[in-house]
Parts: structure tokens; C-alpha cells; sequence
């Protein structure tokens, strides 16, 4: 073994910065599943009928669906019966300020760094923070309500906006669309729900603050985002999650509607709990994310930086229906230690004259595991569809590995597909030029790092690449090359 | 500033360095000139601190420091610079950024404040004019797509800015034209002060007309076996090594 790859072992030892437990008391559903749980959720949230039927649905179709298997991904298997589907804050928050914020939760926010009167008051965004299943606090929804936005919590929409919900839910990630999706879709507990009306364009960035916080509990979150026609909103998910020593399952479903000449940029950073060193712990997040360009001109564009999780299994993808639409995929997927990802994007192109472009920057370190899995379908009735995909690899050290699956299918003549793909290894020419210039090992491979990631970075909003590249530094923290 | 004594030194099992001598003082200026495979970047790279060079004797002692013991970085943040023969790009990271990052590593390592952004500019715009770098090149990743005699301009242009003890310049001039040499030499010239010292490395004694040296080594074999002024490179380049070559072979 070499003296570089001495220091990697040796440093590879990168411990999750953002580990703690809060203590805010629960309203536990009974661990286990079957149709009395969903039942029993569905009435905490005092669901109309149609939503329990929908659910119970969803439900009987996951009993007959198996695990998927084909992700890259490895861990043990999963007791359904062993979550607790459904905790809430005890004390039900309806608040007028942010003073009477539960102090513990604000204390939580304050940890993580993401105190919602500095965000009010700097960045101007609107928060809609999730603490565990329940929608705790949302901000300037009234200035936003002038406008004929409306931005809020799942539950609260299905209560007061009941015919948008029943027009959207499940349109694009039908309840039975996969394995986890069905899941998500028996047992969702809530998650944010965001409408554009016609011609308006959001002033604001509009942000949720993702957070698991019970022991044990599963996480099933439900983001619905519609943008009716000439409409504009950017939306920005972060996440964190506190330690844990058992692995905790997250499944959300994520569905956006982009009506004619609309556009829904959304943006990602994931860190949740990785496990540890040794890859004890971590989330295990299978996601579904999903957008429809129903209209012509529609874009729908998303950029995730995932740092976390145990194990990623997640294709934030586009349906390309209207002519001229537009899908994009920007990615910088980062596994340290024992993590395993597998991601990528699925671009379908319906309509005539569509384009894609697919980013995808995967970069593993550690023992870690790192798969792009993509897939672009070109439509018979897809004239002149386009798609540009680049995928590129790096590698920090050599215990780890890097996998690209792209597959393309092309059913009408005129399309044009390109593809390209490179693997590279961080370079100790790169490392050494950076130390003789005074900067550390750790920090070259930070500036490296980013540098590569760029692009992707880009697209993110100011604010949130600041954050997307602090996260980065933690999650290589330890990884030299 | 730097003293080395009896210096061994190898790479991948191979002795390139065969007991190599050499004592600098503060504000002197020493050229090695040498037959390609001779050792000159490579006792640049040992000097650097490049890891894949093992050293496998002699000592060597920077401002009172023993060199050897120091990482690389530490040894940049000395004050010791190498501008590389072959400059390393790095994409995405912006030239001013890279530097940025570089200098306030510097400056942390000395107890000193960074720069914030204002200041650093202000800095970056004065060693701009001294190597008359465009601006567009700082906004560029480091290296990347730059030409052969850019890359070289952008090893004197980050010189001036970390504003090191010692420059070692290894063949800095190949690849420039007439003008580019011109304006690095210039650009060398003016960091000259009396106290920081140089070893500029090189094939052509066209150069030491415009870095003037005090001494004038050649590098054969992993040794220095000639010293003398500047009318050695004039003999060199017109007599070639062969006569060095004879004269080491007689001797040993
Ligand atoms: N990393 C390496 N691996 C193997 N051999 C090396 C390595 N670095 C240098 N060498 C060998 O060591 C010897 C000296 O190389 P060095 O680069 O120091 O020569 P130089 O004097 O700088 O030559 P030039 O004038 O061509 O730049 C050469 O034979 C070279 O092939
Ligand atoms: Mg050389």
C-alpha cells in the first residue's frame, strides 16, 4: 500500500457532523402495517373519503408488489412491519409568529444552521419546515397568497384546496407506479404542496426543510407542485437528519405539473445520516421523483446535490409531452465510506421537438459505491427530439467503485441522442500543484472537487450552492487521494 | 536560505541523485542548466517535497529548517515556490479563486488576516500588470486550455503573488516567445530585491541575458559537477557538454 493510501484509510474517518437527537414528544401511530394503520393516518389527518379509498388502494397494490431489486444498491432486508408509520409533534403548532415556535424544534433549526428568521429576514425565502411528519411551520404563505400562490403542507391543502388535490395527486407517480411509490402512497403522512397560478411568476425561492426525527419512524413525504400555464417557481428541498444507530427508511414521492410555457426549477441538497465509517446506521432513501411538461414549451428542470444517505435509490425524471418541451438533469451525487448510490434521471420525450440534457457528476471516495442509471426514451411521434447527456465519474482513492447504466431508446428516426462519459481519478499532479501552492491535501481535494462539480453548482440558487458546497466539504472530509 | 549537502535521491527504485551540493544566500540568483535526464526537475521535485521522490541521503536545510522533515505545503508556506515545467490544469477552479485560496493559506500559516475579496483584487490587478496578464486569464480555470507559454506566464504571475523566499523556475522560459520571455524575465527582475533568491533551471543561456545570475551550475548525472558566472553558459552554449562530460569521465 502506498503512503497516499495510508493517509486515505487513515483519514477516511469523516464522523456525521450533523448527529443529535431532539426531544420532542410524539403521537406514535402503532408500529406495523396493515389497513388499520392507513386507516388510522388517514383520520389523524381527518381525510375526505375518496383520499382513505385512494390510500387503501395504493395499499392492497404494494401487498402484491415486491421490493425492487435491480438497483446496485445492497442492505439487509427491511421489516415493514418494524416502522412506525405515522409520529406527529404532540403539541399541534398553529402559529402567528415565529416566537411561539416550540423551542426545541427551533433549537433543532438552529443546529443545522438553518434559523428560519435569518432565512426570512436575509434570503427572503419562504420556509415550510417538516419536522418528522408534520408540517410545523409555514412563512410568508400570506404574500404569496396576494399573488394566488398558494404554498403549504400537504394536509392542509387536502383541506382547503380539495379539488386541486384530487385533480393532481397521483398524476404523474400514479399510487401505483413502484414499490415504494405505492408504499408512499398507502401511508404518506404529509409534505408540502405548492400551485403557481397562470401567468405568475414566484417571486421567492420556496424552500422546505426535510427532517427525520423519531426513532424508527419511516418517513413518507408528499410534494405536489403545479405550475399553471406561463407560471414560474423555483423550489429548493434541503435536508438533514440527526444520528441513528438503526437504519431509518425514507421513501417520499415528488410529482410537478408544468402546464404551457411554464417552468419548475427544483433543487435539491440531501444529507441525510451516511452511517458510519463503517457503515452501521444511515438513511436508506428511495425516492420517486417525477415531472409532466403537459403543455407545450413546458420546462421542467431539476438539480440535486446528494451527499447523504445510506443507500440513494432515486431518478428525478421528466415526461416530455407538450412540443418543444424541456427537461433538464443537473446531479452531483457524492458517496464517502460505506454509502451506496444509485441515481440518475429517466427523460421521456413525447412530444415533437423535445430536449433534454442530463448533468450528472458522480463522485465516490472511501469503499463507497456510485451508480448513474439513466435512461432516455425518444417517442415514435417525437420529431426532432434532442437529448444531450454527459455522466462523469471520479474517483478518490481505489476501494471504491463508480458504474454508469445508461440506456437509450430510440423510436423515430429523427432524434438525436449523445451521450458521453468519462471516469477519472482525482489527480496527485492536481494534489501536489495545490500543496505547493500552501493549500492542504484536504482543501485541494475540496477545490478539486468542486471545481469538477461545477456546472451543477450553477444551477443552484446563491444561497443554496454556498450550502450545497459546504455540505460537500463534509461529506470528502477525510477523503484523500 | 538553503543549504544542501551530499543529496541522494530516487524514483521508483532508480538513483537520480547522486550527491548533489549546493548553498544559495538570500538574493542570489543560481541557474542550472544540464543534458535533458540530468535531474533538474527532479531535484526541483525533492526540493518541492513531491512524495513519489524518495530521498535516500544528504540533508538539506531551508532558513534554518530541515526541509526534508516538512510537508509540501509547509515548505510552500515557507516561502518556498516551484513554477512547474509542466504546469497542472484544474477544471472548474478558477485561477483567482486558486489563488485566492493560496495566498490566504499563506498568510493564516505567517498569522496574518486574509485578504477578503476587495483587497485581493486590488492585489491581483498590480502583479497582473507585472507579467501584463490579461484579465480574462484569472477568470479561467487554473491551466485549463491555456497555451504552453500562457501556462509559464501564469507560473510568474502566481509567483509574484505568493511573493516566496525562494523561486525555483524549472525551464520556465521554453515555449515563450521573444516577447513572453521578455516580460517573464521582467516580471522575475522586478520580485529580485536582495533577499529573495532564485534557481532558475534552464537550456538557454538566451535567458540568463535577461535574469542576469550570480552563478551558473551544471547538473550531470545527479551532480552539480561544474560552478561558475555567467561565462560559463556562454561557453556551454557554444561548446555544448561533451568537454563536462569528458572532464567528469577523467576525473572519476
Ligand atoms: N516519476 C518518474 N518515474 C520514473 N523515472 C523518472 C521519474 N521522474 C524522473 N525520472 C527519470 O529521472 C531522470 C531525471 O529526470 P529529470 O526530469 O529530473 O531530468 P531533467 O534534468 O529535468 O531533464 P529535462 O532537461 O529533459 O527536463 C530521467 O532519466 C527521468 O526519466
Ligand atoms: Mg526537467
Amino acid at each position: 500500500m502506498s503512503e497516499d493510501l495510508k493517509i486515505l484509510d487513515e483519514v477516511t474517518n469523516s464522523e456525521y457532523k450533523y448527529g443529535f437527537v431532539s426531544n420532542i414528544e410524539s403521537d406514535n401511530a402503532p408500529k406495523g402495517l396493515d389497513e388499520s394503520t392507513v386507516r388510522f393516518i388517514s383520520a389523524k389527518k381527518n381525510e375526505p373519503e375518496w383520499l382513505l379509498e385512494w390510500r387503501l388502494k395504493a395499499f392492497r397494490h404494494w401487498l402484491t408488489m415486491v421490493e425492487p431489486t435491480w438497483p446496485n444498491v445492497h442492505y439487509p432486508q427491511i421489516d415493514f412491519q418494524d416502522i412506525i408509520y405515522y409520529s406527529a409533534p404532540k403539541k399541534k403548532p398553529t402559529l402567528n409568529s415565529l416566537d411561539e415556535l416550540d423551542p426545541e424544534i427551533k433549537a433543532t433549526f438552529d443546529k443545522l444552521g438553518i434559523s428560519l428568521i435569518e432565512q426570512q429576514r436575509l434570503a427572503g425565502v419562504a420556509v415550510d419546515a417538516v419536522i418528522d411528519s408534520v408540517s410545523v411551520k409555514t412563512t410568508f404563505r400570506e404574500s404569496l397568497r396576494e399573488l394566488g400562490i398558494i404554498f403549504c403542507s400537504f394536509s392542509e391543502a387536502v383541506q382547503d384546496h380539495p379539488d386541486l388535490i384530487k385533480k393532481y395527486l397521483g398524476s404523474v407517480v400514479p399510487a401505483t407506479d413502484n414499490f415504494y411509490a405505492a408504499l408512499n402512497s398507502a401511508v404518506f403522512s404529509d409534505g408540502s404542496f405548492c400551485y403557481i397560478p397562470q401567468g405568475v411568476r414566484c417571486p421567492m425561492e420556496l424552500s422546505t426543510y426535510f427532517r427525520i426525527n423519531s426513532a424508527g419512524t419511516g418517513q413518507f413525504e408528499r410534494t405536489l407542485i403545479v405550475a399553471e400555464e406561463g407560471a414560474f417557481v423555483s423550489y429548493l428541498e434541503g435536508c438533514t437528519a440527526p444520528m441513528r444507530d438503526e437504519n431509518q427508511l425514507h421513501a417520499a414521492v415528488v410529482e410537478i405539473v408544468s402546464h404551457t410555457d411554464a417552468t419548475v426549477k427544483y433543487s435539491t441538497v440531501q444529507n441525510w445520516y451516511p452511517g458510519d465509517k463503517n457503515g452501521k446506521g444511515g438513511i436508506y432513501n428511495f425516492v420517486t421523483k417525477r415531472g409532466i411538461c403537459l403543455g407545450d414549451r413546458a420546462k421542467i428542470s431539476w438539480t440535486q446535490v446528494e451527499t447523504g444517505s445510506a443507500i440513494t435509490w432515486k431518478y428525478p425524471s421528466v415526461i416530455l409531452k407538450g412540443d418543444y418541451s424541456v427537461g433538464e438533469f443537473y446531479s452531483v451525487a457524492v458517496t464517502n465510506n460505506m454509502q451506496q448510490a444509485d441515481t440518475g434521471t429517466k427523460m421521456i420525450h413525447i412530444g415533437k421537438k423535445t430536449k433534454s440534457i442530463i448533468i450528472s457528476k458522480g463522485i465516490s471516495c472511501g469503499k463507497s459505491q456510485n451508480s448513474y442509471r439513466g435512461l432516455v426514451r425518444i417517442g415514435k411521434k417525437a420529431e426532432n427530439a434532442r437529448n444531450f447527456s454527459q455522466c462523469d465519474s471520479l474517483l478518490i482513492g481505489d476501494k471504491c467503485g463508480a458504474h454508469t447504466f445508461p440506456y437509450i431508446e430510440v423510436g423515430n428516426k429523427t432524434a438525436k441522442v449523445e451521450h458521453e462519459a468519462t471516469t477519472s481519478k482525482v489527480g496527485e499532479d492536481q494534489i501536489f500543484y495545490c500543496n505547493q501552492r500552501g493549500i492542504s491535501t484536504e482543501d485541494a481535494v475540496n477545490l478539486i472537487v468542486n471545481g469538477y462539480c461545477k456546472e451543477v453548482f450553477n444551477q443552484l440558487p446563491m444561497e443554496f450552492a454556498v450550502e450545497a458546497q459546504k455540505l460537500l466539504a463534509i461529506s470528502l472530509e477525510g477523503s484523500v487521494g | 536560505m538553503l543549504s544542501i549537502k551530499d543529496l541522494k535521491a530516487s524514483v521508483e527504485g532508480k538513483q537520480i541523485l547522486n550527491g548533489l551540493n549546493l548553498e544559495v544566500k538570500p538574493g542570489e540568483v543560481h541557474a542550472i542548466m544540464g543534458p535533458n535526464g540530468s535531474g533538474k526537475s527532479t531535484l526541483a521535485s525533492v526540493l518541492a517535497g513531491r512524495e513519489e521522490y524518495e530521498v535516500e541521503g544528504g540533508a538539506v536545510n531551508f532558513l534554518g529548517n530541515d526541509l526534508l522533515e516538512m510537508s509540501p505545503e509547509d515548505r510552500a508556506r515557507a516561502g518556498m515556490f516551484l513554477a512547474f515545467q509542466y504546469p497542472v490544469e484544474i477544471p472548474g477552479v478558477s485561477n483567482a479563486n486558486f489563488l485566492k485560496t493560496a495566498v490566504n493559506e499563506v498568510r493564516k500559516s505567517r498569522g496574518l488576516a486574509a485578504y477578503d475579496s476587495k483587497e485581493f483584487l486590488q492585489i491581483m490587478k498590480e502583479k497582473m500588470k507585472l507579467v501584463e496578464m490579461d484579465k480574462a486569464m484569472t477568470q479561467r480555470s487554473v491551466n485549463e486550455g491555456f497555451s504552453g507559454g500562457e501556462k509559464k506566464r501564469n507560473e510568474i504571475f502566481q509567483m509574484a503573488m505568493l511573493e516566496p523566499t525562494l523561486a525555483i523556475l524549472d525551464e520556465t522560459d521554453s515555449g515563450l516567445d521573444i516577447d513572453a520571455l521578455r516580460i517573464v524575465s521582467n516580471g522575475v527582475n522586478a520580485l529580485r530585491d536582495g533577499n529573495r533568491s532564485f534557481i532558475v533551471i534552464t537550456h538557454y543561456q538566451r535567458l540568463l541575458d535577461y535574469i542576469v545570475p550570480d552563478f551558473v551550475h551544471v547538473l550531470y548525472k545527479g551532480r552539480i559537477v561544474k560552478s561558475g558566472t555567467k561565462d560559463l553558459a556562454l561557453e556551454l552554449e557554444e561548446k555544448g557538454y561533451d568537454w563536462i562530460k569528458e572532464e567528469v569521465a577523467v576525473g572519476a
